[in-house]
């Protein structure tokens, strides 16, 4: 009998490989290549004692904990201590995200379709399905932990070891395979792949905020996110295994659940009930805007909170920055640019330039609709009746360039909250806002190029995600490693000032709207006269 | 033998009642017509008998076994069609079916290049570039390719162009012939009729109707066309006839079966100048009960 519930899921493991191989082999050379190249670029940009150490002192203050989790290991700092506390967390959020994409897709974006229902009419056992998909997802985790691992030895930086490379591997491995469980359990509950990667996502960044918060105030805090349980290996200076057992643990009693789940259930059904829906369409529901704005209200919404909860955690630690100040004399020295400018307005400076690229993406993901639409079909509908092109475009462009402000102004808002609440001597919300709005056209430059992508090679679309992926690579890192300066000028956050710290530059400003504006006119030309393409 | 026993079979989703009590058995060798109007639960008792639906009570069995807990062994037995196929965008239709017999265990080689000449499939494309009607023969070759001894197909033809559909006939026909069962749910009433022996009509979640064809058909009226030497009057009157329309040289009515006699006896005064008779057809049988039980519908 449970034999019978696993039958074939060897075969349909090799159908997930033969369909993602590209997808997966993607996915593992950019992790690694990444984690390799910033572990060699370390090497170089600190030669000498004086500048780790002064590094280590700007790894100790509270915004860089937020941002990356606790620093150990500083008082004797070396280059793999450095790389690990710097990259860590933000490489396991890839590798979250990468596990979380492979899962749904071959869960209930399959089952959503239909072509499980196929499937399942073969001699298919009943949980083969997600049986294929957890072994397939663990083991590119695994796979993912031995190719850092490896590469990271191999590059033959002094600290950088063999048993600390392989742990460090192996905790990314970790984070993938738990957040394989989560979104296997997630896919139970909801009968739709665009929920069940959205609570996935949801979970994760929330177990980044708690972490964030816990490494900042309290570390039985950041033992509740599973975030947390990975910054607690200490790679290259202590090599706790411990924590990855837990994780690994857990991930394995989650997954244990979604099978328990998955077996109950029907197929195409989840387990939170489906509410039915309105008998008729609201008034707002009349054109190709209401359209748009009701297909992507929630995800409005989810992203309008999730940057306020961002912003409000790193302004809670403004409390402790103006205390760390005090302790830290030679930070002061080095880091204080001028004596009238407050040390903390260079925190919400750096913050907001991370801030900024992060709300891009709900923007971004508001324009791309329009091609996501187009791809599924469902854009012939409009365009078949008394709706023009500039009309389809138009209502998706509003939501895009509406959600950039919104984005950047709830995040600010939230940072001012919070700072104000812990704060002796507040920061102002003026000089907050006026930080965080600088980069609306920096924001309107990479919708602007998402129109004109869309318009003329919308099978290209992709090329935004990758091009704001290098505008953060670049700005956060550029933060903690200065990458050259050409570099930041091949992306239109590198001309944005960072306000407070430096003067509001407005023929800048001008400049990159003025850009935005006019790849948005072309985009538009070019949507007009194109095919429309699946 | 039978193929298919369903007893008092019930399934809700949330509130919603789908299958409400139904019972429905077919015996081997039998190619059974599954007709209902879209929502009627054509499609959720397919889904039981495929083992992917759990049922609320009842029982449903294929070759005798519960098709819940039997699932896979079952499978092994049977093909399955659905009505709308989506596949993987990125894989061709031949890797599919290559897939899908694999899947089942036992290749025939021969078997499925037949299939795809018949069905004149190009295996090459990838399934993004298919047609809905092309993504359907993917499905129907995958199944056809297999040695089964029951074909599940639920609106299988939907899409197919006629030339298709009646490749797609000749199929069934053959599987007929060597004794094969196929449940055959459908709304192409004249593919119904063309094919099954036996029907069954399902309704909001119950079986309304169920037996052969003929059966059937005395359930329901004769329509006729008659031209007659003397006008002929007070036909409304006559016991059996109904909806008498005036056409230019004669009328039309319809004649409940059991009356057939009656009536013919009572036009014959007439003097029959000419008299056409339609037997029901498939069609006259479902609108029939669409409009009698459903009452406001």
């Amino acid at each position: 009998m449970t034999g019978r519930l696993f039958h074939n899921s060897g075969r349909l493991a090799r159908l997930i490989l033969r369909r993602d191989r590209i997808r997966i082999a993607i996915w593992l050379i950019i992790i690694t290549a990444l984690t390799m190249i910033v572990a060699a670029a370390y090497t170089n940009l600190f030669t000498t004692r004086q500048e780790i150490m002064t590094y280590a002192e700007t790894m100790r203050n509270p915004a860089m904990t937020a941002m990356v989790g606790p620093g150990y290991g500083l008082d004797n700092y070396t280059y793999g201590a450095m790389m690990a506390h710097s990259m860590l967390i933000l490489t396991a959020i890839a590798v979250a995200v990468m596990s979380i994409f492979l899962v749904a897709r071959h869960t209930r974006r399959d089952e959503e379709s239909g072509r499980i229902e196929m499937i399942r009419s073969l001699p298919v056992g009943r949980l083969s399905n997600i049986t294929a998909t957890t072994l397939v997802s663990f083991s590119v985790n695994i796979l993912l932990a031995l190719l850092t691992g490896a590469g990271l030895f191999l590059l033959g930086i002094e600290s950088i070891d063999l048993p600390g490379s392989l742990l460090y591997g192996a905790t990314l491995g970790a984070a993938g395979i738990f957040f394989t469980a989560v979104t296997a359990l997630f896919v139970q509950l909801t009968a739709n792949t665009r929920s069940a990667i959205g609570y996935s996502i949801m979970f994760l960044g929330l177990s980044y905020l708690i972490r964030a918060l816990g490494d900042v105030s309290s570390e039985a805090l950041s033992l509740l996110s599973p975030l947390g349980w990975i910054t607690q290996t200490q790679v290259y200076v202590n090599n706790y295994w411990w924590p990855l057992l837990l994780t690994v643990g857990a991930a394995l009693i989650i997954t244990a659940a979604a099978f328990k789940l998955n077996s109950l259930r029907d197929l195409e059904a989840g387990m939170l009930p489906a509410k039915p829906g309105r008998k008729t369409a609201s008034s707002w529901l009349q054109n190709p805007l209401g359209l748009a704005l009701k297909l992507q209200r929630t995800s409005l919404i989810s992203w309008a909170a999730g940057l306020f909860i961002l912003g409000a955690s790193y302004g809670s630690v403004f409390g402790d920055v103006d205390a760390f100040l005090e302790s830290v004399e030679m930070y002061r020295e080095i880091f204080i640019i001028a004596e009238d400018i407050p040390f903390v307005d260079q925190f919400v400076a750096t913050l907001m330039s991370v801030i900024a690229i992060i709300s891009t993406v709900p923007a971004l993901i508001m324009i791309l609709k329009v091609r996501g639409e187009e791809k599924a079909g469902r854009i012939e509908h409009l365009l078949a009746r008394a709706v023009s092109r500039k009309q389809v475009m138009g209502s998706y462009l509003f939501i895009s360039l509406t959600a950039s402000l919104m984005m950047l102004f709830l995040s600010a808002a939230g940072m001012w909250t919070a700072a104000a609440a812990v704060m002796d001597d507040p920061v102002s919300l003026d000089a907050v806002l006026k930080s965080s709005l600088v980069y609306l056209p920096a924001v309107w430059a990479l919708i602007g190029l998402t129109v004109l992508i869309i318009g003329f090679k919308p099978r290209a679309a992709f090329i935004s995600w990758i091009y704001l992926g290098y505008s953060f690579f670049v700005i956060y890192l550029g933060e903690m490693l200065q990458v050259p300066d050409w570099m930041a000028g091949l992306t239109p956050f590198g001309y944005v000032p960072k306000v407070p710290i430096e003067e509001i530059n407005f023929g800048m400003l001008i400049i990159l709207t003025a850009i935005s504006l006019i790849l948005m006119i072309a985009g538009f030309l070019g949507y007009k006269r194109r095919d429309i393409l699946l | 033998m039978t193929a298919i026993n369903i007893e008092n079979l019930s399934k809700n989703f949330g509130t919603v009642r789908a299958l409400d009590g139904i019972n429905l058995e077919v015996n081997k060798g039998e190619v059974y017509g599954y007709i209902g109007p879209n929502g009627a639960g054509k499609t959720t008792t397919i889904r039981i008998l495929l083992g992917i639906l759990q049922a609320d009570r009842g029982n449903a069995a294929v070759f005798g076994r519960d098709a819940w807990h039997n699932a896979v062994e079952i499978h092994k037995r049977i093909a399955y069609v659905p009505g709308e196929v989506n596949l993987w965008p990125n894989l061709t239709g031949g890797e599919i079916i290559d897939l899908f017999v694999q899947l089942r265990g036992n290749t025939h080689k021969s078997r499925r290049e037949e299939l795809i000449e018949r069905f004149d499939l190009d295996p090459t494309k990838k399934c993004r570039s298919y047609s809905k009607g092309n993504r359907q023969k993917v499905a129907l070759v995958a199944a056809f390719a297999a040695e089964a001894d029951l074909y599940l197909l639920d609106e299988p033809s939907s899409g197919l162009d006629p030339l298709m559909e009646k490749v797609f006939q000749e199929c069934v026909m053959e599987f007929k012939e060597k004794g094969k069962t196929v449940f055959l749910s459908s709304h192409i009433l004249s593919e119904v009729e063309r094919l099954c022996d036996k029907v069954s009509i399902i309704r909001q979640g119950k079986i309304i109707e169920s037996g052969s064809l003929d059966d059937l058909r005395h359930l329901t009226r004769t329509r006729m066309v008659l031209e007659t030497k003397k006008e002929i009057s007070s036909l409304e009157s006559v016991e059996g006839i109904h909806d008498v329309k005036k056409q230019n040289k004669g009328v039309t009515f319809l004649v409940d079966t059991e009356q057939l006699d009656k009536v013919i006896e009572h036009i014959s005064k007439f003097g029959v100048k000419k008299l056409e008779s339609s037997p029901p057809k498939l069609e006259d049988v479902f609108m029939d009960h669409y409009r009698d039980d459903g009452g406001e519908s």
